[in-house]
């Protein structure tokens, strides 16, 4: 019984706990059993808590013995290693923090706690959230669940690969370019980005604090709405989230789309995705049509400057929040016989190739001379690209795209950087704006060379603060298409 | 637009980066590439456009000046790399 | 100094300002302690951990810059500047750039010979303090030549008020009295504690010299580690001799930070790489930018108290005191506010001060008591001081009532009535008094004719002793010579 319950939706779950007909402790159980005998497999988690899990899934059936009914009771979260939780390993994929205990939980891991839900560990992701495809992290490899020869995505590919393969309801990823969105696509997930400041950044490790965001990877709409109502709101700890009430979105979900104008992308051509993708790209747009919408050319010109915008901001707040990793207070040091010695090793030792590189075109990018060249220009092109989705917005409710360039790749496939930069061509532009916008299953891309089909993600995207008519428009369509559930593996499946 | 070569050295001082030449000469290009792609910002009429450093309007977000627990000292020290008693220890200092 | 050269001195000061809690987070701002017993995820730069800021702390800057009469820019914001210093928890200082909080304005000071003078303000700006290091290993303390360095984080996050002076100072006196007078006014505003033994102030100073009479700046050097006035005063003056032997011997000064060596009277060069001085601001993506709204200013300007130079003008213009006596009292925030209620109350205002810095500072030091808790109220002082101007008693009378008055005797009009105190000027009464000497002095007239004049002074001792010293001295004196020159 609790092996089909690991299938079943966080709400499921949490229904099922709350009304009684499964303890939480038993569905953490049946959880940790399924993360020891499957992770070996796809390396989703860097750390499993059993102990701690066990710990919660105690507190929430005493809770419910009290007559407590918590949202999220029982429901099995996989948590981003990039997030503190106190008396946790918290790494970020990186050697510099490999052995970093946090002393303190981040805001909206701690509110996921105390709405019931259970923290089975902390998943793989690319150093300090730097990446496409999970590659960049220093502490182990994760794979897809749909094919161990690709990439989950990334940079939060752990938790989406343990929610793919059941080893959460709920993953907790950040997404500063696309790091949701994208290794949603890839593992037929709902990977979702609220509006910059909606969810709360402390105790998130900074990679680019303008952008930041934490948001849920789910198997289902639903779940997504769920985690983004509890965990979103103001937090007095990071002055950058905004103090603006929060409409609840999971009970607002819609059966269609009547009366919505959804904007299609003028400039992002399907086409250029090759025959498959574009065929899944019309067909999308063709159902949200038949959903009710009035399909509605937008133009995003400034859009195709996304990418260059994005690295040179990006970078250049790296550089400046993974100065303090120094190996003064905390983390790796590598001796040397004066402070300078030491930092320069240090930091040569603990940060891997990407990150490197980020520190170093963010640091040129801020340094006397480039300022105003590199990161003023890119400032004033990330106004311009705000500007184009007010306008785009004043001709529809919500835009369709896609939500990463390509489905899963092959390890190894984007070896030269930028070609990996652009796997998040279609998601930096939302983030640079801060829009709300999150990928849903669309279909599956069948590869010519005859091997697993892999799952293709649709991008959907509002205006700020717009969560309730995106979740509620992702939901219509989910339901619609079932795109996800045509190909979803079962547990055996997993197993096997 | 300034053109795409990047001073790595100075670069990787600033940043407290020990690199070895190898990692000087691939990083080298493979960053003066990424400015070659950035470097189509030059394109953009940006001039009367204002800067976005933040997307969020909020102001004056603060808090009262009031006490709050700090760490217990133990627990941090027992993190640092190295530590001198109750305080953390660094190797010389070289006056720059 | 050598007159055929001027020189030209800028100050820029580090305030920490006083709260309860630090910059950006809830750890205690307070000096010393067991160190990095003050410490949290916030002020440690922890992975994750995100800056708030305190609302103490900005308004302080606000008051501080509006005492100073400097502007408050509608829009003000947070700038990182970053480079890497071991007891910098991030690596980068939370500070302010292009948008500080406090633009211009000017430090009104005086010089011992009680002229005001105005030096102007550049910028106030907000940042947050480092930690410190102890470098050891060296024997002196010192980091030239020590093996490691130990650090504490007690201090790291407090905050920090930066205030940059124009260079329009002159001398080490000018500098001194320009550094008091931002001293008190802070002290006066409540915002610091400004003790440079505890680092609460800290100063560099930028001095530099020109031809007298020029009017372009010559190559400046800036001067660091000075630890006390005495010692900026020492380094100034102990720079711009160098600066003018450079000169004079046919040098140039050289564009450089000089450190102030204490112990051997000296500056000594401490040269840097120019590569550190790359510091790559940029506004702090973690920090929303500060617009202190009109009601706010408005709220905080009302609530300035009367500012030290204000009170400096008021006592020597007003009250005609001695710019040495307006100082004391305004350095010495007690009797300066006991002093005024003194005034308040119709005393006047130069037997007031001379009463409250000698005779009552003199009683509170013997007793311990201070002239404020004292038992002699301003009212009664004021009252003590009329009776005095009104020739109800004489000076010495007053001092010996002012002695009982500190016991607790009461108020002063009162005790003379009580014990006739009043001084007598009724010249029957006093000749009585005046004739009873001298019939037991008979030979004093002879005396007196035989040019003894020092007995005047002797014959009206003894009647004033014998009317109690309550005869006006002054009647005395004139019947004694009258009776004598018979
Ligand atoms: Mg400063
Ligand atoms: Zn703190």
């Amino acid at each position: 019984m609790a092996v089909e319950l690991i299938e079943k939706s966080g709400a499921q779950i949490a229904q099922e706990v709350r009304s009684s007909n499964v303890s939480a402790t038993e569905v953490t159980d049946a959880t940790l059993a399924h993360v020891e005998a499957v992770d070996g497999a796809f390396g989703a988690y860097l750390t499993v808590l059993g102990d701690l899990a066990r710990a919660h899934a105690a507190r929430v059936d005493e809770r419910l013995r009290r007559g407590e009914r918590p949202a999220l009771a029982g429901v099995p979260i996989a948590v981003k290693d990039n997030m503190c939780l106190e008396g946790t390993r918290t790494t970020c994929g990186s050697k510099i923090l490999e052995h970093w205990i946090a002393p303190y939980t981040a805001t909206a891991v701690a509110r996921m706690l105390e709405a019931g839900a259970i923290p089975i560990g902390k998943t793989n992701c690319d150093e300090f959230a730097m990446g496409s495809s999970c590659e960049n992290s220093a502490l182990g490899v994760t794979r897809n669940p749909y094919d161990p020869t690709r990439v989950p995505g990334g940079s939060s590919g752990g938790s989406a690969a343990a929610v793919a393969a059941y080893e959460a309801a709920i993953g907790l990823g950040s997404d500063t370019g696309g790091s949701i969105r994208e290794p949603g696509a890839f593992c037929n997930l709902v990977g979702f980005k609220p509006t910059y400041g909606r969810v709360s950044r402390y105790g998130l490790v900074a990679f680019a604090s303008s952008l930041d965001q934490i948001g849920p990877l789910s198997r289902t709409v639903e779940d997504a709405a769920l985690a983004y109502d509890v965990m979103a709101g103001f937090d007095r700890m990071d002055a950058t989230s905004v103090d603006r009430s929060v409409e609840p979105t999971a009970g607002a979900l819609l059966e269609d789309l009547r009366g919505l104008r959804v904007g299609i992308v003028r400039e992002f051509d399907t086409k250029v995705l090759g025959d498959d993708l574009d065929a899944l790209y019309r067909q999308a747009s063709r159902d949200l049509e038949e959903l009710g919408a009035e399909l509605v050319e937008v133009s995003l010109p400034t859009a195709d400057y996304g990418v260059a915008t994005y690295y040179l901001i990006a970078p250049a707040e790296c550089s400046s929040n993974l100065a303090r990793f120094d190996g003064v207070r905390y983390g790796l040091r590598v001796d040397g016989d004066d402070v300078r010695t030491m930092y320069d090793r240090t930091r040569a030792a603990g940060f891997g190739a990407e990150v490197k590189r980020r520190i170093l075109i963010g640091t040129h990018a801020l340094s006397s001379g480039y300022y105003d060249a590199y990161y003023v220009r890119a400032q004033k092109a990330r106004t311009l690209i705000a500007r184009d989705f007010d306008r785009a917005f004043a001709r529809c409710d919500v835009i369709a795209c896609p939500a990463a360039s390509s489905p899963a790749f092959q390890f190894g496939a984007k070896s030269d950087p930028y070609s990996m930069y652009l796997m998040d061509y279609y998601t930096i532009p939302m983030a640079l704006a801060g829009l709300p916008a999150l990928s849903v299953p669309c279909g599956w891309s069948i590869p010519a060379d005859g091997s697993v089909p892999m799952p293709v993600g649709l991008q959907l995207c509002t205006p700020l603060f717009g969560e309730k008519l995106l979740l509620g428009v992702a939901h219509a369509y989910e339901r619609a298409t079932r795109h996800a559930l045509a190909r979803k593996p079962s547990l055996e499946d997993v197993r096997a | 637009m300034p053109q795409d070569i990047i001073d790595i050295r100075y670069v990787a001082k600033l940043a407290r980066l020990a690199l070895s030449d190898e990692e000087i000469e691939v990083f080298g290009r493979q960053l003066g590439d990424l400015l070659g792609h950035v470097n189509a910002l030059a394109e953009l009429d940006i001039e009367s456009v204002p800067a976005t450093a933040q997307v969020v309007e909020s102001r004056n977000v603060m808090r009262k000046d009031l006490l709050a627990p700090c760490l217990e000292r133990e627990r941090v020290l027992a993190q640092a790399p190295q530590r001198q008693g109750g305080f953390f220890r660094v190797p010389r200092i070289l006056a720059e | 100094m050598n007159s055929t050269y001027e020189a030209v001195i800028g100050i820029e000061c580090h305030v920490e300002l006083k709260t309860v809690s630090k910059m950006f987070c809830g750890c205690a701002n307070e000096f010393g302690g067991e160190p990095n017993t003050k410490i949290c995820p916030i002020c440690l730069g922890m992975p994750g951990a995100l800056p708030v800021p305190n609302a103490k702390a900005i308004e302080h800057m606000v008051t501080t810059g509006l005492a100073f009469g400097a502007a408050i820019p509608g829009f003000s914001k947070f700038d990182r500047k970053n480079y890497f210093y071991p007891d910098m928890p991030k690596d980068y200082q939370i500070s302010q750039f292009d948008m500080p909080l406090a633009l211009g304005g000017s430090v009104k000071y005086w010089l011992e010979d009680g002229t005001l003078h105005e030096c102007r303000l550049t910028r106030i700006h907000l940042e947050e303090d480092t930690g410190k290091s102890t470098h050891a290993g060296s024997g002196d303390g010192r980091i030239a030549g020590s093996s490691y360095s130990l650090v504490d984080f007690n201090r790291a996050g407090v905050p920090l008020m930066e205030c940059v002076s124009e260079p329009e100072l002159h001398s080490a006196a000018e500098a001194i009295a320009y550094l008091e007078s931002l001293r008190r006014t802070l002290l006066a505003l409540g915002v610091s504690d400004v003790k440079m033994e505890e680092g609460s102030l800290r100063c560099d100073a930028n001095v530099s010299i020109r031809p007298a009479g020029a009017s372009e700046l010559g190559t400046k050097t800036e001067i660091k580690n000075m630890n006390s006035f005495r010692s900026v005063e020492r380094a100034i003056d102990n720079e711009i001799a160098r600066q003018i032997e450079v000169v004079t011997s046919g040098g140039r000064v050289v564009q450089e930070t000089r450190g102030w060596d204490e112990v051997n009277g000296v500056t000594h060069s401490m040269r840097s790489k120019e590569e550190a001085h790359d510091y790559r601001y940029f506004p702090d993506p973690d920090l929303v930018p500060l617009e202190p709204s009109c009601s706010d200013i408005a709220r905080l300007m009302a609530a300035l108290p009367t500012l030290p130079w204000q009170r400096f003008e008021q006592y020597t213009a007003q009250h005609g005191l001695g710019p040495k006596q307006a100082t004391q009292l305004i350095d010495n925030p007690s009797l300066g506010a006991y002093f005024d209620r003194v005034v308040a109350t119709g005393g006047n205002p130069h037997q007031a001060s001379n009463f409250v810095l000698g005779d009552l500072s003199r009683l509170a030091n013997e007793t311990g008591v201070a002239v404020g808790d004292s038992q002699i109220s301003p009212q009664d002082l004021a009252e003590l001081i009329s009776l005095v101007e009104t020739k109800r008693i004489n000076s010495k009378i007053a001092k010996e009532l002012l002695a009982r008055m500190w016991e607790g005797a009461g108020a002063p009009r009162a005790i003379v009535e009580r014990e006739g105190l009043a001084q007598t000027s009724d010249s029957a009464t006093i000749e009585r008094f005046v004739d009873e000497v001298m019939m037991s002095h008979e030979k004093a007239a002879d005396e007196f004719k035989a040019g003894k004049s020092n007995i005047v002074g002797f014959l009206v001792g003894q009647v004033m002793k014998a009317s109690r010293g309550k005869a006006d001295p002054a009647l005395v004196n004139e019947l004694v010579r009258k009776k004598l020159s018979r």
